[in-house]
């Protein structure tokens, strides 16, 4: 275990001392994650325009805000911590080069989970929480501290959520080559989670809750917020979200044991 | 025969090739055609408050929710054949010098990828054909009924998809200069979202943000397109959007042409 945490830290200053010689992109993200943030925010405000009878059943402006924070910061911390890792898998996988990490006598899904980081998306969280911000001043009270502590759980369970997701098409690569593309698809679909769960109906509600659980990552953490998630949701999010972990680790396993190589 | 005939009558061929290119990597293609459903979602959220109550436009035209759905059926589909990726192949040949070898051959660099891209197109609109079918069968009133709109159509959707191509090339060529041009893409793109009606419909938009629009490139190379199908503009409105296209095809083409010259001059194919 010790070992472990030190391999991740040794990883993660590597990812740091490299990012550390673009000081410049953190500006850069800063910047382009502001006209995402518009991007995100643009609607809304077209589809309220001040009127409180239009929009989301449900859910007024302020509270839909919370929703796209929740979505801001699991963006950022894809776009952090989960994707660069294990796009760089896919990179492995084409080239053949996942032999040499294979061979390293520690475990390969550590391995290849926490091989790059890009630091500077933390700019993403500054842009969540001036979302955050308008959205509770919007609403007109803050959050009680149980709230919070709710909400970080739940979004814990959702980084565990997308990195299972992310590993399942990894996963993938190993059977189906050239699919490098997966990444986008699997961003494509997360972009749906910026809306509250109520835009979702019929068929697409059980998807998005239970087979891609996107209401799960941010519609539930914004309830808790809100103080309005009932408890025995919470917990069965939270036991979904290590059960999605766990059939993760299985599959990556599975897949793992048929993995051929590129041969040359 | 001159250099541009004999480009001219390399295009069969090159289109030949990039289908081909196409055809093999045909699963890669649908999972592209697949990340691109923003439109379909974007179609769930507008349908959701659409059935509460009619969207009042700033123009005050009502949007119910089978506009939303014909609107935005039409917008994924024009969003397939406008697509245009060069700048991502060029920023990658550039950085890895393979750019050199398409230097040396008798064809444009830019003539081969505009080919590879187009070559595509029969096989995306072959993905699309299912959205295709459900418009026409559930939604057919959403569509233009004016048959001239029909012909100022692939006008309309060829100059969208010249001007996707000429910024791609712009920004491609800009990896000649700085290793982050990519970045620029994304910044195209977040701009996208908001300007080209792909996530609301611009006449939805407060009056200011759609003049705003107007002046911009965003418009013309998704919702122009969008609007003559789906009937929206009337036929001399949409004559004129399709001009103003032309116009920013001539400026944006002019801009690629200038930044790849620029740029091929300092090419030095490091890599090797």
């Amino acid at each position: 275990m010790r070992r472990a945490a030190s391999l991740v830290l040794v990883q993660l200053r590597a990812s740091v001392m490299l990012a550390a010689q673009y000081r410049l992109d953190f500006v850069l993200d800063l910047l382009i994650g502001a006209f995402w943030t518009v991007a995100a925010v643009l609607p809304l405000v077209v589809v309220y325009r001040g009127s409180s009878k239009a929009g989301v059943p449900g859910w007024t402006f302020g509270e839909t805000l919370l929703v796209v924070g929740c979505f801001i910061t699991l963006q950022a911390v894809i776009d952090g911590a989960i994707s660069p890792s294990l796009t760089s898998v896919l990179d492995h996988v084409r080239k053949g080069t996942l032999d040499f990490v294979l061979l390293k006598p520690h475990d390969a899904q550590l391995l290849v989970s926490t091989a790059r980081f890009h630091p500077w998306r933390v700019a993403g969280l500054v842009h969540a929480g001036v979302v955050f911000a308008v959205g509770f001043s919007e609403v007109g009270r803050g959050p009680a501290l149980s709230g919070v502590a709710q909400a970080l759980v739940l979004l814990t369970a959702s980084t565990l959520l997308l990195y299972s997701l992310w590993l399942l098409i990894v996963s993938v690569s190993f059977f189906a080559v050239k699919v490098d593309n997966l990444g986008s698809l699997f961003t494509s679909i997360f972009d749906a989670a910026r809306w509250p769960a109520p835009v979702f109906r019929g068929a697409f509600r059980v998807v998005f809750t239970f087979v891609i659980p996107l209401v799960v990552m941010t519609t539930f953490p914004a309830e808790a917020l809100l103080g309005r998630l009932p408890g025995t949701t919470l917990a069965a999010s939270v036991l979904g979200a290590l059960g999605f972990g766990f059939a993760a680790r299985v599959v990556w396993k599975a897949s793992l044991a048929r993995y051929t190589s590129a041969g040359g | 025969m001159t250099p541009a005939l004999a480009s001219l009558r390399a295009v069969p061929t090159l289109l030949r090739v990039g289908f081909a290119e196409a055809a093999a990597y045909r699963t890669e293609m649908v999972v592209w055609v697949l990340s691109t459903t923003m439109p379909l979602v974007m179609m769930l959220l507008w349908t959701s408050i659409a059935d509460v109550a009619a969207v009042q436009g700033a123009g005050g035209a009502a949007w119910s929710s089978g506009d939303f759905v014909g609107y935005f059926l039409s917008v994924f589909i024009v969003r397939q054949l406008v697509a245009a990726w060069a700048a991502w192949e060029l920023n990658f040949e550039i950085r890895q010098g393979t750019l050199a070898l398409r230097l040396l051959r008798p064809i444009h660099p830019l003539l081969a990828f505009a080919t590879s891209n187009l070559a595509y197109l029969p096989l995306r609109t072959l993905v699309t054909l299912p959205v295709v079918a459900l418009l026409v069968v559930t939604h057919r009133d959403a569509l233009a009924t004016d048959l001239r709109a029909w012909l100022l159509w692939p006008v309309s959707v060829a100059c969208a998809w010249g001007i996707t191509f000429f910024v791609n090339v712009t920004v491609g060529a800009l990896a000649f200069v700085t290793d982050s041009s990519l970045k620029l893409m994304d910044l195209w793109f977040a701009f996208f979202f908001v300007f080209s009606g792909y996530l609301v419909p611009l006449e939805l938009f407060p009056p200011w943000l759609e003049a705003l629009s107007a002046w911009l490139p965003f418009r013309y190379v998704l919702a122009v397109p969008v609007e003559v199908m789906t009937g929206r503009a009337a036929f001399d409105e949409a004559l004129g959007l399709v001009l103003r296209q032309a116009a920013w095809l001539g400026v944006l083409g002019s801009v690629a042409a200038a930044t790849w010259r620029f740029g091929v001059r300092r090419f030095q194919a490091f890599g090797g």
